[in-house]
């Protein structure tokens, strides 16, 4: 029995065979060919799938990691346009006629050992770029698999170095038991796809982790962040009785989360879904939810060279709304512009783009993506309860153009003959401090208020969350974030409008009493938050959670804030229930 | 050919996000443009040997321009070079 020690990152014991996640060597077999002209054409192939797939781990990196990870992804695409690179594979197929692997594995190559000649540890992280990059391409040429994760057939503990998104979107996640990784903290992608998931890691635990072998019995012990390998029998009961017990909490969470969310007296809110796709729809009705609060439409906008068409999106949006029938689904127009990035979408380079042309005032500005949007939108609506929502409003100005727009549209299916959702509740997301600072203006013209506590988070506090430096800052426990969040809610309220909320917060045990507390009326999490969420809301009251509201916004900083809700409310930790 | 010398001011040289920047800059122009520091001479347009000069802070880099837009194509050059990459 041996043991390894890491950061715990995700809550729970998992208990299984090892499943090393290592690359597998790329074997290039050199040959002549005859035709220059049909090799060129594989490698475009090759060339074109490569930018698709980097382009989805840059939008999916940047969503889950930040724009410093998905930047990497960028600079592989450079690389893979690269004139001098391309130019030189194509030189080498028609003079040497030989095939596109070779020229292409020998060319990258070359540059790789130019780069790490230099010495200097950027340029030899680039060097790595540079055959990341390039075995990506020939794997595409080669009709290999894109990644080891295919070789997950039995239900198992993932060990890696660490894993990319473009790792994980490819694993089989209902054979994932736990992972455990070499490198990474607590905020790594790992990490938080260990949580998205519920089931336990163990993230940084160092070379250590190299000893192991796949098929090596291993617990991973996500509250300790204990690795064990080859556990004796003693051990393992214990490891197997603790287990039990946190997947009988689990189990009591699931048991009522298709129940209502009703505190002990009586307060009753809606506990929904944040989804992204119509493959998404069936894990959050399985897991309790009433209804979806950010159905995130840039789903629809990846993996291919043009826009979806209006008939696209109101066959994807029509499926799901029609999937939750009377229960709320609130689709969030589309969220990209200035640092995420889709290829067929032109779009104005940015120094500054969190500050800059993003979703909602890129909209504005380019009706052939807005306008067939929500023509889409006000289709598929009809004869369910699809709900509209802006993302990134900062003045009451944002909305009357949105609202004209929307009229507009209106008007042209009606003369068209389309059935129309004339109805269709309008919300905005409230992100921008000015647009929480504005709440009773804006609540006189919409319907309902969406809070995005991961930017309001940040642009309060002007701390970037995915720097390390500043990433307390905008942890989204700041006081002057919940002041922000009761003045929305009161500001709502007063004008007859509910308020929900779809940031990371929602979903966070100890943020529920205090956003219960300050009158929220939704909350919108991903799917394995809900049953606990349900499970909490259903154990404590309204009143208490009133108190801890009231206090908490006197309090003075991030962690005061934790400690005061752990003492004063222990049920948030899930074991104490 | 139309040609500039530029000392390069930027805290981490010409790497990561300014040589990102030089080469979609020089890309956007259909004239050859060349950038050398030292006694190597290299594409504009490309990345991979852009990132091969070593042109750390301080580096002193001439830019080449040859081709119908070579006017343009310096002058944007060497502001983003005198801009410190949108940084000041």
């Amino acid at each position: 029995m041996k043991s390894i020690s890491g950061i715990p990152a995700s809550y729970g014991i998992a208990i299984g065979p090892a499943f090393v996640f290592a690359r597998v060597e790329i074997v290039i077999e050199p040959c002549n060919i005859q035709d220059p002209d049909k090799e060129w054409n594989r490698f475009m192939e090759a060339q074109e799938t490569t930018f698709q797939q980097l382009d989805k781990a840059y939008l999916k990196a940047q969503a889950e990691l930040g724009d410093e990870e998905a930047g990497i992804f960028g600079a592989q695409k450079l690389m893979m346009q690269d004139p001098e690179l391309i130019q030189t594979v194509k030189f080498r197929v028609e003079s040497e006629l030989i095939n596109v692997e070779t020229a292409l594995y020998e060319t990258a190559e070359a540059f790789a050992t130019q780069l790490e000649a230099i010495e200097d540890e950027y340029l030899s992280a680039r060097a790595l770029d540079i055959r990341d990059v390039s075995s990506r391409c020939l794997r595409n040429l080669m009709g290999l698999k894109d990644s080891p994760a295919e070789g997950l057939i039995v239900p198992s503990i993932i060990t890696a170095q660490d894993m990319t998104p473009s790792d994980t979107v490819l694993l089989n996640k209902d054979l994932v038991l736990g992972f455990c990784t070499e490198v990474g903290g607590s905020t790594s992608h790992t990490a938080i796809l260990a949580r998205g998931l519920g089931i336990p890691a163990v993230v940084g635990a160092g070379e250590a982790l190299r000893k192991i072998k796949t098929g090596d019995s291993l617990v991973v012990d996500g509250d300790s962040g204990e690795i064990v390998i080859d556990a004796d029998k003693k051990s393992l009961k214990e490891f197997k009785k603790r287990q039990e017990s946190f997947l009988k909490i689990q189990a009591d969470a699931e048991a009522i989360s298709h129940q209502p969310a009703i505190t002990t007296d009586g307060h009753q809110v809606e506990v929904v879904a944040n989804i992204g796709s119509v493959d998404d729809v069936q894990p959050a009705l399985l897991s309790g939810a009433e209804g979806v609060g950010l159905l995130r439409s840039e789903f629809l906008y990846l993996e291919r060279s043009s826009l979806p068409t209006e008939e696209e999106q109101y066959q994807s949006y029509k499926t799901i709304a029609d999937a939750f029938g009377d229960r709320p689904v609130i689709l969030r127009s589309l969220d990209v512009g200035g640092d995420k990035d889709i290829p067929y979408i032109d779009m104005p380079e940015e120094t500054n783009p969190f500050l800059g042309v993003r979703a909602i005032r890129l909209c504005l500005i380019r009706p052939d993506l807005f306008k067939p949007q929500l023509r889409a939108a006000l289709r598929a609506g009809y004869g369910n309860n699809l709900k509209l929502m802006f993302p990134m409003v900062a003045t009451v100005e944002d909305v009357e153009k949105v609202r004209e727009v929307l009229e507009e549209c209106k008007q042209e299916l009606r003369d068209e003959g389309y059935d129309v959702a004339e109805q269709m509740e309008i919300g905005i997301m409230i992100e921008i401090p000015s647009a929480a600072v504005m709440a009773d203006q804006l609540a006189g013209v919409v319907d309902f208020f969406s809070i995005g506590t991961n930017d309001l988070s940040q642009y309060t506090m002007a701390a970037d969350r995915t720097n390390a430096e500043v990433a307390t800052l905008a942890s989204g426990f700041q006081p002057a974030v919940f002041r922000l969040i009761k003045m929305v809610i009161d500001a709502a309220h007063t004008n007859g409008k509910w308020v929900g909320l779809c940031g990371e917060m929602a979903g966070e045990l100890l943020a529920i009493p205090i956003l219960m507390g300050l009158g929220l009326d939704e909350f919108s999490m991903n799917p394995p938050a809900i049953p606990f969420a349900k499970r909490l809301i259903r154990s404590i009251s309204h009143e208490k959670a009133k108190q801890v509201a009231e206090h908490v916004l006197q309090l003075k900083s991030d962690s005061e804030i934790r400690e005061y809700i752990k003492t004063e409310i222990p049920e948030v930790d899930p074991k104490e229930l | 050919m139309p040609e500039t010398t530029i000392t390069i001011t930027h805290e981490v040289g010409l790497h990561a996000r300014p040589a990102s920047m030089f080469v979609q800059t020089a890309a956007k122009y259909s004239s050859d443009i060349e950038v050398t520091h030292g006694e190597k001479t290299v594409n504009a347009k490309s990345i991979l040997a852009v990132l091969t000069l070593g042109a750390h802070k301080d580096a002193q880099i001439i830019i080449k321009a040859e081709g119908a837009d070579a006017d343009e194509a310096l002058k944007a050059l060497e502001e983003l070079v005198a801009d410190n990459f949108g940084e000041n």
